[in-house]
């Protein structure tokens, strides 16, 4: 009865979508008022009617109701309740599920924080957010419906993959589809000025809090993802640059190319038509991505076209959104006006080089990424693309981008002057240049990536500090610390987000540059020993988990002669499936991690083992939650609630939305 | 600068950032793609020699054998046609099982043995790698013509 009252909820839901997709921007276009006042109650009842279907398939995996097809599917009877719930985003139905409900999240956001909008603005918003709904429900309804019942009942279901029974893993798909659907409020916000054919200022200070907090999610939910595949896939690679991976960096880097030119048509009016075509450009990679992931094209292209009614679903809809809104800005773009002009070595130059080089390198990543599947479409043979071509690719195209990070937030708007800036920031310089050739030879070894890594690095630190040094100089108000406190928050967000950058960097160097990697076999009391520390293998013991039998071995870890951690990685056998798993220990640092995980047991209570010193490597991660922060910071800026300054609240939405999710 | 020279400028930086880019996908297109070949075509000799390239297929039952280091092992990835000797010094992953599919990395040593830098353990839910999987289906579709001949023949 549940799963059918879900289904029920999800057949209503696509007729409100229908209403709320047509009425509101048709009333736009005919000026008619009663009709675009549709569109924010039928957007919340939308959000209402997908929270129960949602809240169906929550209780039906609870209950461990086998008659669901999906439900039998994806859990397990042993699986233990939050895994179970988590079970809900484990496969492709239940997460196009959580996609449309995240979706009317955004879009009941929209309806609370839009009041200030002008009302053909804000209904075209919620009309073109309520089509992409539509396309959702309608590919869940036809062809991928979760509530689909399993007559006769499974006895026993087939369980969650073990690699998903992670907390990492229950946390990673929500964030990052919060992060691909916010950019869908950037995308219908795009559209809604191509439609009405006024793009100002105000427009994009509109949309800017928007972007910055999908991106602010997009960026923890990527991290979250290398993190888990870090610890949980067993072998210590926290980027692999897999499809899977890539499906989230593009839509990543071209959302990040969005919020710089949005930047530039808040404060100058310039780059409109520009930032019209990323915002359509980060939804449809968004899109791209989701499906890419979903829709098991990438384990393989003839899979795929074994079931030809879902495949040819996707293709049609990405067809519809990607060539619909292309055709929309063909038409409409012109309209829309180009702004101000601006010197090539200007603020404005400096962002357009950023976006060129950003969008390039998402460029080389989807064709990376989609290469090998036409070829294998096309029988041309079977390819794969490895890490070396998105290494040699990428690193040219975004080491100019992060140097020109440092000198971006230091130039004037319309006209800088090159002598000025070097002028500015020759001590950076000399400090990044000191420090990229030396600091390697201290740390005992010297190779060109690793200077450059660490004069990136270094120069964006470098240059923030400038950055905050002039605007104390030049900052109204008499003591230093009234002058900070005149600096907007937008600029110490900006300043942080780089800072992420840096430190993003920095890890990423030292872990290329110094790791180290030992594949060993171990009998019970043996040492081996990697940098400066010593592991000791002590045996391994059975321990019983609540699904799954494991060898759980013990590994002290000393260093001259002290003992600094002690490790107990296990080897995991499901039982439902019985399927193996590794799951490795970690002993996370500052500035390194100690990793060990158990590889096979051998004669005699030996195992192979293989054991990591990875000198930084929380600073990846660590990078990335420090740019989030920026976001968030910079989203909170008076400029931004002053524009919201007839609404109740006085918080912006942003923080709002973030504190409730980091919460 | 008029602004005519400026917008030239700026197209022409355009430009020479895609040109860069192009360059350098080409180039690393050229040197890093590996290309997928069945056990078959390494037997038949129709794999480049000195590059790397990738073999899939099933684990031969009995196959596997452990040297005394315990980390350098050798098995015999067949797709039931015919069969590769492959070494691999390492861990392998924990999917990896004889009588399963499974796809290696690597490069064909001078002695006909495949030396893989890499054993892969992705799979489907049926535990079957899909490039495997296509492998032992091709082998078993020329294997069926190839009986057909013989059946022809006196």
């Amino acid at each position: 009865m549940i799963p059918e009252i879900g289904h029920y909820a999800l057949i209503l839901a696509l007729c409100v979508a229908l209403v709320q997709g047509i009425l509101p921007i048709y009333g736009a276009a005919v000026g008619n008022s009663s009709l675009m006042s549709v569109a924010a109650p039928a957007a919340r009842s939308l959000f209402f009617l997908v929270l129960i279907a949602f809240g169906c398939l929550a209780y039906a995996f609870a209950e461990k109701d086998f008659s669901v097809l999906y439900v039998a599917a994806t859990s397990n009877s042993q699986l233990p309740l939050h895994y179970r719930l988590a079970a809900i985003w484990g496969a492709h139905e239940g997460s196009l599920l959580l996609w449309t409900f995240i979706l009317t999240i955004w879009m009941f956001a929209v309806t609370l924080f839009s009041s200030h909008l002008p009302e053909t603005m804000r209904s075209r918003i919620l009309g073109v957010m309520g089509l992409v709904s539509v396309g959702f429900l309608l590919f869940m309804l036809s062809v991928s419906n979760p509530f689909e019942r399993l007559i006769p009942a499974a006895a026993e279901g087939r369980d969650l993959n073990p690699l998903l029974q992670d907390p990492g893993m229950v946390l990673h798909p929500p964030m990052l589809y919060m992060g691909y659907v916010g950019f869908s409020v950037a995308f219908a916000f795009a559209l809604a000025a191509l439609l009405g054919g006024n793009l100002d200022a105000a427009w994009a200070r509109w949309s800017r809090p928007w972007t910055t907090v999908a991106w602010c999610f997009l960026t923890v939910g990527i991290a979250l993802g290398s993190w888990w595949a870090y610890y949980e896939l067993g072998w210590g690679g926290w980027w692999f640059w897999d499809p899977v991976e890539n499906a989230s960096f593009m839509p990543w880097l071209a959302g990040t190319a969005l919020i710089h030119s949005l930047a530039v048509t808040d404060k100058r009016g310039g780059f409109k038509v520009w930032t019209v075509l990323l915002a359509i450009m980060a939804f449809s990679l968004s899109l791209l991505g989701t499906f890419l992931v979903r829709s098991g094209v990438l384990t393989s292209v003839h899979a795929f076209a074994t079931d030809p009614k879902r495949g040819m679903f996707i293709l049609a809809f990405l067809a519809v959104v990607i060539g619909g809104s292309l055709v929309l800005y063909a038409w409409r773009a012109p309209r829309v006006g180009l702004g101000g002009g601006f010197a090539t070595v200007s603020r404005e130059g400096l962002l357009l080089a950023n976006n060129v080089l950003l969008v390039t390198a998402a460029a080389s990543v989807l064709l990376g990424t989609l290469y090998p599947l036409f070829m294998d479409a096309l029988d041309l043979g079977k390819i794969s693309v490895g890490p070396p071509y998105f290494d040699s690719v990428f690193a040219p195209l975004i080491t100019p981008a992060l140097f020109l990070m440092g000198i971006g937030p230091l130039a004037q708007w319309k006209k800088a002057s090159l002598p000025d800036l070097g002028k500015r920031l020759r001590w950076a310089f000399g400090v990044s240049i000191v420090t990229a050739l030396v600091l390697p030879i201290v740390l005992g070894e010297w190779t060109p990536l690793l200077s450059l890594g660490i004069l990136l690095a270094v120069w964006i630190f470098a240059t923030a500090v400038v950055s905050v040094r002039e605007r104390i100089a030049h900052g109204d108000g008499g003591s230093v610390v009234a002058r900070l406190a005149g600096v907007p928050r937008a600029y110490w967000g900006m300043l942080l987000a780089h800072c992420g950058i840096a430190v993003f960097v920095v890890g990423v160097t030292m872990v290329k540059g110094f790791e180290t990697e030992k594949d060993v076999r171990m009998n019970v009391g043996e040492t081996a020993t990697i940098g400066d520390y010593t592991f000791r293998f002590d045996g391994v013991r059975d321990v019983m988990g609540p699904n799954y039998v494991a060898a759980q071995g013990a590994f002290h870890v000393s260093r001259d002669g002290r003992e600094a951690a002690v490790l107990h990685p296990e080897k995991r056998r499901y039982t439902a499936t019985n399927q193996i798993m590794t799951e490795a220990a970690i002993d996370t640092g500052l500035v390194r991690d100690l990793y060990v995980s158990l590889g096979e047991p051998l004669d005699d209570g030996a195992w192979s083992v293989r054991l990591y010193h990875k000198p930084f490597v929380d600073w990846i991660w660590g990078g990335c939650l420090i740019m989030a922060l920026g976001g968030v910071l910079a989203v909170s800026d008076r400029r931004y609630r002053l524009s919201w300054r007839r609404e109740p609240q006085t918080v912006p939405v942003g923080a709002q939305l973030a504190g409730r999710q980091m919460a | 600068m008029t602004p005519r020279q400026k917008r030239f400028a700026f197209v022409g930086l355009g430009l020479v950032v895609v040109g860069v880019a192009t360059w350098l996908v080409m180039g690393a297109l050229k040197s890093n793609l590996s290309l997928f070949h069945t056990p078959t075509e390494v037997a038949n000799g129709e794999v480049p020699k000195g590059r790397p390239f990738r073999i899939g297929g099933m684990v031969e039952d009995g196959s596997l054998k452990r040297e005394s280091d315990g980390l350098t092992v050798h098995f015999v990835v067949t797709d039931t046609a015919k069969s590769v000797p492959v070494t691999y010094k390492g861990i392998l992953p924990d999917l990896f099982k004889e009588g399963k599919g499974t796809v290696a990395q690597g490069q064909l040593g001078s002695d006909g043995t495949f030396v893989a830098s890499e054993v892969l353990a992705k799979h489907d839910e049926n535990y079957m790698p899909p490039e495997a999987a296509e492998a032992m289906a091709k082998a078993k579709a020329s294997g069926e013509q190839r009986s057909d001949a013989m059946v022809a023949q006196p």
